[in-house]
């Protein structure tokens, strides 16, 4: 059961060699932006933009190779729901209609549904490639003093750190907990009927819940321990201080998330229509 | 310090590891049900049982910062709306369970009902309501599709938390000494 996830991995490059703190800023901003937008002008720019920064990052294909396989999978189940569902859902968007061909009953293909649907399409993708940056280029251990930088309460800047610091731990718990359930014939893959397979599922939760919460114990006592939390503020071994080429990109995102809310609003509709004369 | 009482460091450390186990959880403990794009999530049982033992503040983050890293690491890339409605769920039952004293081994009858009022509650106004709206407002998704996806995805985490959550939360109560629970020998 080796299974593949996003990790850092170190590199030195122009990307690499920004602060934690820049590149969280950057890529919340950048999601906002593309959360609000439904511009295709804009979304077209900040995907060749987000894809030219990924090539700068030089981050290794076959470290995200896998993710591209389930993005794929969910967009295309995802974008035939939303036909299945609301096959003219463009047209009610941008008020127009041109049919392309009909498939049966209200099935029918429009340009709008088509120009709607590329929409979501880029919508999704601006976000993945700035996703995966952050993920490939951020050192975990620096991303919690980023967090508490950018203005998160440490307390909880730290809880994020844990939950990065655990999650291979409980990842192997999980690991050893259903090989040895497996051992004693209780399998959890799709062989087994549906009911079943849940009630063998829960037989792994129940030990690997319980030893977590005697975990939490020990971990919190060791932290009260030492002090933890006693101080308002605290500092950080990672903190690295911000550089030109931060403030430089800062002042980058700034300006493509004005920019971009400026041309989105900038007729009164979130929809760039086309299909105006 | 008002927010250190909030925040204690049992709180702290309980959202860092539950949502570890969120993440772990979403990604080896989801078992399709053969509709596309719905699974039993078992990860869910793992939030109302954490929201209940740490309180509302634990629930909420749990949901929130467990999801994004699920979503970022497997996937690639947070869904924003089924974040924010994770995020619900823990606050939610939070709020309305985190009375009951499962710390001194207190779960009985009358502690099942209220933890499973609560679960619904949460589930239904973070999958029927919040997460069908912020698809609509964020991606301006159909909205016969993300209600449809919305009342498959809660029903089915209803059920699972009632099941497994349920069944977690009285395995949790054993190993509680009851308060009270010594007598003294005459």
């Amino acid at each position: 059961m080796k299974v593949k996830m996003l990790s850092y991995t170190d590199l030195d490059t122009p990307i690499h060699r920004l602060t934690g703190a820049t590149k969280l800023l950057f890529f919340v901003l950048w999601s906002v932006s593309a959360m609000i937008t439904y511009d295709t002008r804009v979304l077209v720019v900040m995907l060749l933009f987000s894809l030219f920064v990924f090539k700068i990052s030089r981050v290794p294909f076959q470290q995200y190779a896998f993710v591209l396989y389930f993005i794929l999978i969910f967009f295309v189940l995802n974008h035939l729901a939303i036909f299945l569902f609301s096959p003219l859902e463009g047209v009610s968007i941008y008020g127009t209609r041109h049919d392309i061909f009909h498939i049966a009953g209200r099935y029918t293909v429009t340009w709008e549904q088509l120009f709607y649907q590329l929409n979501i399409a880029l919508k999704y993708a601006v976000v993945i490639p700035m996703a995966l940056l952050f993920l490939l280029t951020t050192d975990p251990s620096e991303f919690a003093a980023s967090l508490n930088r950018i203005g998160v309460n440490y307390r909880i800047a730290y809880s994020v750190s844990l939950a990065l610091r655990y999650i291979p731990d409980i990842q192997r718990d999980y690991e050893n907990i259903s090989f040895s359930a497996q051992a004693r014939g209780i399998d959890t893959s799709r062989k087994e009927k549906l009911p079943t397979r849940l009630k063998n599922i829960a037989a792994i939760l129940f030990p690997l819940i319980l030893t977590s919460v005697e975990r939490i114990d020990k971990i919190s006592t060791a932290m009260e321990l030492r002090g933890f939390g006693r101080g308002s503020r605290r500092t950080w071994y990672s903190l690295r201080p911000f550089t030109k080429s931060d403030y430089i990109a800062l002042a980058l995102i700034i300006l493509i998330a004005a920019a971009s809310a400026v041309i989105t609003f900038y007729d009164g509709s979130r929809f760039y229509n086309i299909f105006v004369e | 310090m008002a927010k250190g009482k909030i925040l204690s460091i049992k709180t702290i450390v309980a959202i860092g590891i539950g949502s570890a186990l969120f993440v772990i959880l979403g990604r080896f403990g989801s078992i399709p049900t053969g509709i596309p794009n719905t699974n039993i999530e078992t990860t869910y049982a793992l939030l109302a049982l954490f929201a209940l033992l740490y309180g509302p503040t634990a629930g909420v983050l749990i949901g929130l910062i467990g999801h994004t890293l699920k979503d970022a690491i497997f996937y690639g890339s947070p869904w924003f709306s089924w974040v924010i409605a994770s995020g619900i769920v823990g606050l939610v039952i939070g709020l309305i369970a985190s009375r009951i004293a499962i710390h001194d081994g207190e779960f009985g009858k009358k502690e099942i009902i209220r933890f499973n009022i609560a679960q619904i509650a949460a589930n239904a106004v973070a999958w029927f309501v919040v997460a069908p709206i912020l698809d609509i407002a964020i991606y301006a998704e159909p909205a016969n599709k993300v209600f449809t996806q919305g009342l498959i995805a809660g029903a089915s985490n209803i059920v699972t938390v009632a099941v497994i959550g349920t069944l977690l939360a009285i395995a949790y109560s054993k190993t509680r000494t009851k308060k009270g629970s010594l007598t003294k020998q005459a």
